[in-house]
């Protein structure tokens, strides 16, 4: 998987050069002691830190010796200052994260701009640090509540309307599931937002230092934000403003509400007034899917829900455009595009079913263009649909045992 | 010569005589056949912007038919398991053989002629209606619903434009006074009835396109919705019986278009009868098929109910009025 | 006593007219359809199962073969969604690249609907006529992209190839050329009565049922919906154009034939505007990075095809191989209305609205 060679080729990259340190270290304390002592513990924390997935190699290039020279100059130093920028950049890769789920992609664009502008410097702390699992885990946690903490301190700050909060609150706590989730995640991830986390642990350790100086009691953060201030100011400043511009821009972006949003507001308003308060299981605005609002219904509710969007006059939702069924191991969903000429406006509706026994009301007598697509979420999944005319394998063939796009598909003919 | 063979006693010897010309004829006709459809490939090709058949035989393809037909010869003989045999056999027998009997009364030139009978008119349009018979049987017998439907409408059609074809006619028989050919093209001396017979022409010019089962009348074997229609089943040389069948039909009815209307044998200005008879027949002759060539990359395909209509609520109604122009035209001022 | 027989007959999977591996099963009596069922199913390849393993750049080129005809707008919708969910802003000499080539490909495909429409009713010059001008559209394509039909042109975040020296000047001298060819055609056809008696009033279906049915295209602009997604949704630089959008009130055959030509005139006109404001140059891939990777989440985005609209859902889980991969496929909707319009249709009014529809079985099956 070339991600992990990204990630390995790095990795080796960060042994080289603190195999290169420790030599120009060992040079500089002069021939006649044990090369390898010293040169041990510099070994130590890059095996330690690439743990078990790189082989070491004992290439040492002495071309890269000066460059990394002027950064180590004492062990004690580059291990502090690799064990804070390790809790800082696992601190902000989990905000990053919780920032990329709540839709904002700044984060994303400003890592390659501070990619290519911190590669040079960065390489040795950002490969000590990095794929730091432990330290990330233990980080983890106090990256997750301080990421939501943060976001919720820049909602205030920047005095978002409440709506914001609230939908930095979900999206906060989603965050947190999700953070944690991301934080054990692959080293793919890790990898590719290795030198963009460091400068980022800059920026983040600038914005907290700023944040800290505004009050805020977490000790984690404060010492986080000392080392790392500490760090930056080794740094380029350049690179700091960079970082600074684009916390502030990631922010923002997540902060505005989208265009959207009032119309799923008036969906919401409509279909309480209309059909009560207990009909959706969730409703949000799909960020990454051009801002439609989408709708997800209880499976008891799905048909009356869509019965209402098509023969509202607000709504008038007319014309479906795509209806299909997606296997997601722990339930199937059913994901409806619908569309109104009148208003010219889009919505999504989705429902989770069961997925041991997909049965789901089909949309057929509302809507006459779903009687294909139904049979083909039937052929292809296994979801019945109930009150369909003709509901047959359309595809596939009576014949065919099985249905391809579940997870669990077993070829029946697995010999051919 | 022929009319005294025609006279004397019959004999072995005669027979033969009458078998060998036969013979000759059918291998004209034949020779027809192959250039005419090299012609129509060609004609079509060019009309649609690309060459034609070009390899076999040089550069203008000329032996493409014979190889076409050689590889038609060589073909296995498929019978499908469930068709009606003999009348799977006999269908395209039926279809070719009166294509080929009315050739008999056609007059090419006032010294080639088989019959000269009073009734030639009458005789090709009678016999030449037997070939829906063959069609009919060949969509019948081949056990394919396909094949049934392109019979039934080949019959449909036929039927339906036989009767504006006669009604057509009708003009040129009331001008000519008589339904002997020769006479037919003597009447012609002084102008052409297609000068005279204008809307009789193009009625009859319609109609016998429908009766040719080409397009725009080629629904019975429109390969486009029936897949080949009554003749879907039938493959190497029956099928190229039916083939040879309307090919025959095209020179036959090319031949009445020219006796008919348009002179026979005669020049059309009197100083040019040093001209043979025999050249004018063929230029008039290979106008007229290529008229027919032109048409058929011309026009897309009529709707069988539309082709109904046409044939019914149009054609004949115009033919009808001619019969009675003509008749008031012929009281009035001849 | 004469007694009669419904008989039931099998157009298809081999027909010439079918337009693919399309079987339609009719219940006739004499020559009236009583009942048309169609089933499909025979050129079904399993897309988008395949792309549940494959990175989004090696699901490109199976998405070509999805509506062979168009294979432009096939790779660019699933090119737009992943962009969509990445925000990734394609670079403008990209966006002009893929603008034409989804043009050209629109024209080449409203051609070969136009081409084997006639073909279908019996004519079969204007078919060469309709082929010899998209081979000289296919040609443009295969100097661009290396292929004449499935081209596996784009990109996420650009296209692959530049224009080569000369191509955008072909693409101008090939504009005027083109409309000259369209006035031809309508000149050739559009006049013919025998063509006019078989395709007026054939087909009709009303503006509700069209929306109902969920068509779209040509199908949906027959019936007088002033719908198309280039310019009430844009995508890309369609913003930048100005183009009509063609509709008709009459919703048979013959409007959707009148407005396939219409679409070629208005497809011109954006090619001769795009080719006008080419940039001279330009980057034509974003910086992506190697790997794509779209962001948790799903997206769903819709096109216009020559057919219709085009969709393409993305449900992602983070990977590089996309969790659940969709297709909303224009000729898989627009089919469903076909047994309604069938009935009480005679046989040779079955291939007229048929072809009218214009289905690609590569799409209807997916």
């Amino acid at each position: 998987m070339s991600g992990e060679k990204d990630l390995e080729q790095l990795k080796k990259e960060a042994v080289a050069k603190a195999k290169a340190a420790a030599a120009a270290k060992r040079a500089a304390k002069a021939a006649g002691e044990a090369p390898s002592k010293p040169a041990e513990p510099a070994k130590d924390e890059a095996p330690a830190s690439a743990a078990s997935e790189t082989p070491v190699e004992k290439t040492v290039p002495p071309t890269e010796a000066p460059a990394t020279a002027p950064a180590n100059d004492t062990d004690d130093l580059a291990k502090k200052k690799a064990a804070a920028v390790a809790k800082a950049k696992a601190a902000a890769a989990a905000k990053r994260k919780a920032m990329e789920l709540a839709g904002a992609t700044a984060p994303s664009e400003s890592s390659p701009a501070e990619e290519t502008v911190g590669a040079g410097a960065n390489e040795a702390p950002a490969a000590s640090s990095d794929a730091d699992d432990l330290a990330k885990k233990k980080a983890a946690a106090v990256a997750k509540a301080k990421a939501a903490a943060a976001a919720k301190r820049k909602a205030m700050e920047l005095g978002g309307t409440p709506e914001a909060a609230g939908d930095d609150a979900p999206s906060g706590d989603d965050a947190k599931a999700k953070a944690a989730a991301a934080a054990k995640a692959k080293a793919v991830a890790a990898a590719k937002a290795k030198a963009a986390a460091a400068a980022k642990a800059k920026a983040a350790g600038m914005a907290d230092a700023d944040a800290a100086a505004g009050g805020d009691d977490e000790k984690a953060k404060a010492i986080a934000a000392a080392k790392a201030k500490a760090k930056a100011a080794a740094a380029a400043k350049a690179k700091a403003a960079a970082g600074g511009k684009a916390e502030t821009a990631a922010p923002a972006a997540e902060e505005k509400p989208s265009v959207n949003q009032p119309f799923l507001d008036k969906y919401l308003k409509v279909i309480e007034e209309n059909m009560g308060s207990d009909v959706l299981e969730d409703s949000y605005i799909n960020k990454l899917s051009k801002d439609v609002p989408t709708l997800v219904a209880k499976r008891e509710t799905y048909f009356k829900l869509a019965q209402f969007l098509k023969y509202n006059e607000l709504l008038g939702f007319d014309y479906l455009s795509e209806l299909h069924g997606s296997d997601f191991e722990t339930h199937m969903e059913i994901y409806v595009h619908l569309f109104s000429y009148k208003n010219r406006q889009s919505v999504a509706l989705k429902v989770k079913i069961d997925r041991d026994e997909p049965i789901i009301e089909s949309l057929q007598p509302l809507w006459a263009g779903a009687e294909w697509p139904e049979c083909e979420a039937y052929d292809l999944l296994g979801i019945k649909f109930t009150g369909h005319p003709d509901l047959r394998r359309i595809l596939l063939g009576e014949d065919w045992v099985g249905y391809p796009l579940r997870k669990d598909y077993e070829p029946y003919d697995v010999e051919v | 010569m022929i009319e005294e063979l025609l006279q004397s006693s019959p004999s072995w010897a005669n027979f033969g005589i009458f078998f060998l010309l036969g013979a000759v004829l059918l291998l004209i006709v034949l020779g027809f056949v192959t250039y005419g459809i090299l012609a129509e490939r060609k004609v079509m090709g060019y009309m649609q912007l690309r060459h034609g058949p070009n390899q076999v035989g040089g550069k203008w393809g000329l032996l493409q038919t014979v190889a076409d037909v050689l590889k038609l010869l060589l073909k296995e003989d498929i019978i499908p398991k469930a068709a009606d045999k003999p009348l799977f056999i006999i269908a395209p027998v039926i279809a070719f053989a009166p294509s080929f009997m009315v050739l008999a009364t056609m007059p090419f030139t006032d010294q080639f002629q088989f019959a000269d009978i009073g009734v030639g008119l009458l005789y090709y349009i009678a016999v030449s209606g037997l070939t829906t018979f063959g069609m009919l049987l060949g969509g019948w017998a081949s056990n394919n619903k396909y094949a049934l439907l392109g019979g039934m409408r080949a019959s449909a059609q036929m039927i339906s434009y036989e009767i504006p074809l006669v009604m057509s006619v009708l003009g040129v028989i009331l001008l000519s006074g008589s339904l002997n050919l020769n006479e037919i093209v003597a009447a012609q001396k002084n102008g052409w009835f297609i000068l005279l017979q204008p809307i009789g022409f193009i009625v009859f010019f319609i109609a016998s396109i429908a009766e040719l089962n080409r397009t725009p009348f080629d629904l019975p074997e429109s390969e486009n919705e029936l897949v080949a229609g009554y003749h879907v089943e039938y493959s190497g040389f029956r099928w190229a019986f039916f083939m040879l069948a309307e090919y025959v039909y095209l020179f036959a009815m090319s031949a009445l278009i020219t006796v008919i209307f348009l002179g026979g044998w005669l020049a059309p200005i009197g100083f040019l009868s040093f001209i043979p008879g025999a050249v004018w027949f063929s230029l008039k002759f290979s106008v007229v098929v290529f008229v027919y060539i032109w048409l058929r990359s011309t026009f897309p395909r009529f709707r069988v109910d539309k082709l109904m209509e046409f044939g019914w609520k149009v054609l004949l109604p115009i033919a009808l009025g001619n019969i009675f122009l003509t008749a008031l035209i012929k009281s009035l001022f001849f | 006593m004469i007694r009669t027989e419904e008989m039931i007959l099998n157009v298809g999977p081999q027909h010439p007219s079918t337009h693919g591996v399309f079987r339609l099963v009719v219940k006739i009596d004499g020559e009236i359809i009583v009942e048309a069922t169609p089933v499909i199913g025979y050129l079904h390849r399993g897309t988008e199962k395949i792309a549940e393993n494959l990175q989004y750049t090696q699901i490109i080129p199976y998405t070509d073969r999805m509506d062979y005809l168009s294979s432009m707008t096939n790779n660019y919708v699933l090119c737009h969604a992943v962009e969509t969910m990445m925000g990734i802003e394609v670079p403008e000499r990209a966006d002009f690249l893929r603008v034409i080539a989804m043009e050209l490909n629109r024209i080449a495909s409203h051609l070969v609907a136009w081409g084997t429409y006639i073909l279908d009713l019996g004519a079969t010059s204007p078919f060469i006529y309709a082929f010899r001008d998209r081979e000289m559209i296919i040609n443009m394509l295969n100097e661009l992209t290396g292929a004449r039909l499935t081209f596996n042109y784009m990109r996420v975040g650009g296209v692959k190839w530049d224009a080569p020296e000369g191509w955008i000047e072909k693409v101008r001298d090939f504009v005027p050329y083109m409309r000259g060819q369209l006035a031809g055609f309508h000149d050739l056809v559009s006049g013919n009565e025998i063509f006019l008696d078989r395709v007026k009033g054939v087909g009709k279906y009303t503006k509700e049922e069209a929306i109902q049915y969920s068509l779209s295209g040509p199908n949906l602009r027959s019936t007088g919906v002033k719908w198309d997604l280039r310019k009430d949704e844009p995508y890309s630089i369609y913003d930048r154009f100005d183009f009509d959008v063609p509709t008709s009130e009459d919703g048979d055959c013959l409007a959707r034939y009148h407005l396939r030509l219409a679409e070629i005139a208005e497809s011109l006109k954006i090619l001769e505007q795009a080719v006008e404001q080419f940039p001279a140059e330009g980057a034509i891939l974003a910086k992506v990075p190697k790997i794509i990777k779209a962001p948790k989440g799903e997206a769903f985005v819709r096109i216009e095809s020559p057919r219709g609209e085009i969709g393409c859902y993305i449900a992602s889980d983070g990977k590089k191989e996309p969790y659940r991969l969709k297709f909303r496929r224009p000729s898989f909707y627009n089919l469903q209305i076909l047994p309604k319009l069938l009935k009480g249709e005679n046989i040779a009014n079955m291939i007229a609205i048929l072809g009218a529809v214009d289905i690609v079985l590569g799409e209807v099956d997916g």
